[in-house]
């Protein structure tokens, strides 16, 4: 049967924070039962962003990660319950029952994405229900998909099968796939914000022209080429999707006319080398 | 449980549907459109079909509406000052400090329309100060320009007028180059959309973060059509102190000169065009006058300094090699200049710099022939397809008073309402009347000159008129009644604000408020006024027009809303119409202000029959579905904004203007005195061309408050630039102990249990004065003193500072005017200066400041309870 899944896009989320803000509209201090008691007006966020800036003024990029409940298959929070008190719907949805999960503290705690929140005044875990009341009232989606501008959350009824062909044919990516969660939340562009590059800006300084179109080439520590890079008119140039590794590289840049040059690169975090001058 | 219901309204940021249980708000979405609302358009473009999403989209702070309707800082009851007699000690100084008893709307009213009536015997209606804030409700009914002008205008009011806040160098430097006063010097945008998606190959964004300012009140209906562009390949460079958040989805180039220098820049990227023959030689001759001194001073025949790349890179901290590459990029590819995000507008034409600034951008894109195919100045916000044949009115065009003064309303609408409009011969330029940026001076030193009343639109000259106050005849400021968001959030050097509450000088104030926040605060009377949610209205997504003609080319489907009264008013509130009904009671001309009893409802259904909504559905029909969306003609054609210019045709869009008065032929040709595009303007050279910080040219010329005022720039080395905030709308949104203040970017919860404000600082600032991200700090310049929390970023260089502007509180450590301010009101940083001496305008972003860690915890002088008693 079709099941619900959420598809994020890193690259098209600029921190509007419709989404947080729809989901506090739906949930802060409106009872939903028996799918959620209300939310308290501050301190939960049952959808978050995590900012990501990357490099050094001025080759930067910006990134935000949403992140919710991410309604795993296999979630750790329905291992840590006593008495069912948290459940998966047949449609996949994970609901943390609002009357039975009264006092149960370890279920937040056994979340390793840290999504379930602690409402101290009714000594309650809550999160996100992807508006499983909605849903069942005849909504295609969550608030926070409806309310977002960028088209960066989609939302799917699909059957599992063809969400693993969507994920596969498109490159969706798991966050924390090493937790073995099975989540139903998947990653679009995940590498803004978990992945690094390094930029830097050719020019020639005889002339003090940028240097547009010069060969750059990117080579790990054996030698191997790891990646090439055309420079543009500015003479900006990016190698992305690197891990955070602490590897070293070398970086070659080349210029018809101009004496080529070479430049080392220690991986451990997003880099703006500046402006190599040749 | 009772059923829900399904209402609909309008906000800043779009309409909404809203959804009441039990007498209680529970839901605010945006408006998901049907079957039967009429269909999208659709552009073809490049072999490709867009068409806009079938739903309208909501900005942040519309999200957020049903936290301030609930929100624990509502001003529920009528109240009075606990140290205020008007029979006996008024305690004025005490302002802003006092705190507040519950008293009757009868005993309210009876003090305020006492006051009114002894304030006219003794000194004349004009000795009543008036102004409302900025955006802070919707609805045609009940905004300012209606229910506020109506009251105001029959009893008699010296109003503060508002300065162009947001468009400042536009309207004292754009237009002396191209007219377009009724635009308030920014030009018409129609069709854009359909001109960028089928010819254009780059866009610059200069100053402008539309993903940021929606245009004005436009969400993010322009959203999907800067992906559809960058999907085509076109390629998007930003220039911005800031990397702002529109670059964050789209820059493929970020430029971030030091602030106030965009000038320089500008000037280099013409020279670069002269110096290597890439601009449009024929529009230059046959569209535009006075070049040639314009490239002469450019070229560094007139002073001596060529304005090459080499001496902009000084200036700018931009490489000379890149201001090259970037001037060859534009000068050969077609090119749309958002210079600002309303196509016109930005933070560069809020400085000292800016009117020169405006002025610039016009005539960069002059040198590449702005009006043909692909090329323009458009803020890519403006200009989607538009049916503005059909007439519903906006904002501007004044509502329910009719004011053909101070609104538009003598365009169209006042005909068609069939009723007593009003008008005041005080707010009109022979009577009497203040700048908004000078209250302070007008009530504490008792006299000012300054030039141009407001909005000056009537004509390219109105700007140049003089005025003072007193006005010849007319009495000194006695009261000051206060209506709307907060001044010390949004205004400049604000600690002024604050001071000219607290002075003898102004014996009476009253405050019709919403929340007890910000200005709130200093009144002797507080009058608790209700939210557009609590009463009846009308209204239409974007719609604003007047001085914006045709601004609903923002949205993507016209969408006229229903304002239904979702809820009673909380407490003892009541809306705007009610208060002023009520005042207008005990001043004796209820009848007059009410037309013989009109409830709120009764306007809207006036309103209703006035447009063209009747041509189309029934007034059951509107008021059962809420919303109607206007359909656009089937045979629609484009008529691109300026391409008739450009073409040297008569104008066949649909602009209001400009007055037949100004042209040789009606239609044809722009408003300046040649018709033509001005490079020297003969505006400017009528009235004063001798005056050096407005050139009859545009030039470069530093900031007067900047990196060449050395003395200044040694003790505060950071440059403050302070936008137009992203999570709220002025001072809407902010503060209120709405939900917004748990948006990361906007405030920051500390330990303390208090949210701060942000500023935000390069990494190698912050690590100079031993500053870690999300530190207490004080931000502080010779003006005062604002403590917020750091954000560590790379997203400006080293030397600038960026924090928005518009908190809606004040939170003084001490004594109010004189003290650091806690809840982050950064204009109490920001100078006062008019841009020039006679360009009126604000210039918030030639500021300087220094910041510190703040070493010592926050002890204030006064406890809450003694700012704050709201007895209930």
């Amino acid at each position: 049967m079709n099941k619900w899944n959420l598809v994020i896009d890193v690259a098209k989320c600029h921190d509007c924070n419709n989404c947080f803000l729809a989901c506090k509209d739906e949930q802060c201090e409106n009872d939903h039962l028996p799918y959620a008691a209300a939310q308290p007006r501050h301190g939960q966020r049952w959808i978050d962003l995590l900012p990501k800036e990357r490099g050094q003024y001025p080759r930067i990029d910006v990134a935000y990660l949403a992140y919710t409940c991410m309604h795993c298959d296999n979630a750790d929070c329905m291992k840590a319950v006593e008495n069912g008190a948290v459940y998966k719907r047949e449609d996949g949805i994970v609901i943390i029952d609002p009357v039975k999960a009264r006092g149960q503290k370890a279920i937040v705690d056994a979340c390793p994405y840290g999504v379930i929140w602690w409402n101290e005044a009714l000594d309650l875990p809550q999160k996100c229900t992807f508006c499983a009341h909605l849903l069942d009232e005849g909504w295609k989606a969550p608030r926070c998909v409806q309310a977002c501008p960028t088209g960066a959350l989609i939302f799917l009824n699909v059957e599992d099968t063809e969400m693993q062909r969507l994920a596969n044919s498109e490159g969706l990516e798991l966050w924390h796939a090493e937790f073995g969660l099975e989540p139903r939340v998947y990653y679009r562009n995940l590498y803004r914000y978990n992945k690094c590059f390094i930029a830097g800006n050719v020019a020639l300084k005889d002339v003090d022209e940028c240097a547009n179109g010069a060969n750059v080439t990117l080579r790990d520590g054996s030698g191997k080429v790891v990646d090439l890079a055309v420079t543009d008119n500015y003479g900006d140039f990016k190698f992305d999707k690197l891990e955070k590794d602490g590897r070293q590289y070398r970086l070659q840049v080349e210029y018809p006319g101009y004496t080529k040059q070479e430049v080392g690169v220690e991986m451990k975090e997003s880099l703006n080398l500046g402006t190599i001058l040749l | 449980m009772s059923k829900v219901e399904k209402l609909t309204n309008g906000t800043t940021g779009g309409p909404v549907f809203v959804y009441v249980q039990n007498g209680k708000i529970i839901r605010i979405t945006p408006i998901e459109f049907d079957d039967r609302d009429a269909p999208s358009w659709t552009i073809q473009a490049r072999g490709r079909k867009f068409s806009p999403p079938r739903k309208t989209s909501l900005s942040p702070y519309s999200l957020a509406w049903r936290s301030m309707v609930y929100s624990p800082t509502r001003v529920l009851y009528p109240l009075r000052r606990v140290d205020f007699d008007p029979h006996g000690k008024r305690n004025c100084t005490h302002r802003g400090e006092s705190g507040y008893e519950r008293i009757s709307w009868d005993e309210a009213a009876e003090i305020v329309t006492h006051e009114i009536k002894r304030i006219k015997r003794e000194y004349g209606p004009a000795a009543m100060l008036a102004t409302p804030g900025s955006h802070h409700l919707w609805g045609h009914v009940g905004y300012r320009h209606s229910a506020f002008f109506r009251f105001m205008n029959l009893v008699g009011y010296t109003s503060a007028e508002h300065n162009p806040d947001s468009w400042e160098g536009w309207h004292w430097g754009g237009m002396h180059q191209w007219g377009f006063s009724h635009r308030l010097g920014i030009p018409e945008q129609y069709d854009l959309l359909d001109d960028a998606l089928k010819h254009t190959e780059l866009i610059v964004f200069w100053s402008s973060d539309p993903e940021t300012t929606s245009g004005i009140y436009s969400a993010f209906e322009s959203t999907p059509r800067r992906q559809w562009l960058k999907e085509l390949g076109v390629k998007m460079v930003f220039i911005d102190p800031f990397y702002n958040h529109s670059a964050g989805l789209y820059a493929d180039k970020w430029f971030a000169p030091r602030p106030g220098t965009d000038n320089a820049m500008a000037c280099a990227i013409a020279y670069v065009w002269i110096s290597e023959d890439l601009y449009d030689k024929e529009y230059i001759a046959t569209r535009t006058v006075g070049f040639e001194k314009w490239r002469d001073y450019i070229l560094g025949m007139e002073d001596g300094v060529p304005k090459t790349p080499e001496w902009a890179e000084k200036e700018s901290n931009i490489p000379a090699r890149e201001i090259k590459a970037l001037a060859r990029e534009w000068g050969t590819k077609k090119t749309m200049l958002a210079a600002g995000g309303l196509g016109g507008w930005g933070g560069a034409c809020r400085a000292a710099t800016g009117g020169e600034w405006a002025r610039l951008m016009i005539c960069l894109q002059a040198m590449q022939g702005l009006g043909k195919p692909g090329v323009n100045i458009w803020g890519t916000t403006q200009g989607a397809p538009h049916n503005s044949d059909f007439l519903f009115p906006g904002y501007a065009e004044g509502g329910i008073s009719g004011d053909i003064d101070n609104s538009a309303a003598a365009y169209r609408w006042v005909y068609r309402m069939k009723f007593k409009p009003t008008r005041s011969s005080i707010n009109s330029p022979m009577g009497q009347h203040i700048p908004r940026l000078r209250i302070p001076e007008c009530i504490l030193d008792g006299k000012y000159e300054w030039r141009g009343k407001g909005f000056c639109g009537q004509s390219i000259e109105a700007q140049l008129h003089q005025y003072k106050y007193p006005a010849d005849g007319y009495p000194e400021i006695q009261m000051y009644y206060r209506y709307g968001g907060s001044f010390i959030g949004t205004m400049n050097e604000t600690n002024r604000y604050v001071k000219a509450y607290q002075t003898e000088r102004l014996p009476f104030v009253v405050n019709q408020a919403i929340w007890m926040e910000g200005e709130t605060r200093f009144a002797d009377i507080i009058l608790p006024a209700c939210t557009n949610f609590e009463r009846w209205d009308i209204s239409e997504f974007a719609g604003c027009l007047g001085y914006i003609p045709d601004s609903t080319c923002q949205v993507n489907h016209r969408v006229i809303s229903l304002q239904k009264k979702c809820i009673e008013p909380l407490g003892e509130s009541k809306s705007d119409y009610d208060i002023f009904a009520l005042l207008a009671e005990k001043l004796g001309f209820y009848d007059v202000y009410t037309e013989g009893g009109l409830t709120e409802l009764d306007w809207v259904r006036r309103m209703f029959d006035a447009s063209d909504l009747p041509k189309y559905n029934t007034w059951e029909e509107f008021f059962e579905k809420g919303y109607f969306v206007v359909p656009i003609p089937e045979d629609y054609q484009p008529t691109p904004a300026l391409r008739w210019f450009a073409e040297d045709r008569k104008r066949d869009t649909p602009d209001w203007g400009p007055h037949p008065e100004s042209q040789e032929e009606f239609g044809k040709g722009l408003q300046t005195t040649s018709g033509l595009l001005e490079f020297e303007s003969s505006s400017l050279k009528k009235f004063d061309p001798y005056d050096e910080e407005r050139p009859v040219i545009p030039k470069y010329i530093p900031s007067w408050e900047g990196h060449h005022t050395t003395e200044l720039y040694n003790k505060f080395p950071l440059h403050l630039i302070s936008p137009h905030p992203r999570f709220s709308f002025h001072t809407m949104g902010d503060a209120k102990d709405s939900w917004l203040n748990d948006v990361r970017d906007h405030r920051i919860l500390k330990e303390d249990g208090y949210y701060y404000w942000i500023i935000r600082m390069n990494s190698k600032d912050a690590a100079m004065r031993g500053i870690l991200d999300t530190d207490l700090v004080r931000v502080f310049n010779e003006r005062g003193e604002v403590v917020c929390a750091a954000k560590v970023t790379e997203r400006l260089p080293p030397g600038t500072v960026h924090s928005y502007e518009s908190c809606a509180d004040y939170d003084p450590l001490g004594k109010p005017g004189e003290s650091a301010d806690r809840s982050g009101c950064i204009n109490i940083l920001t100078p006062a200066r008019f841009i020039t001496k006679n360009s009126s305008g604000m210039a918030p972003n030639s500021c300087l400041v220094e910041i510190e860690k703040l070493e010592a915890p926050l002890n204030r002088e006064f406890s809450d309870e003694q700012k704050l008693t709201v007895s209930g």
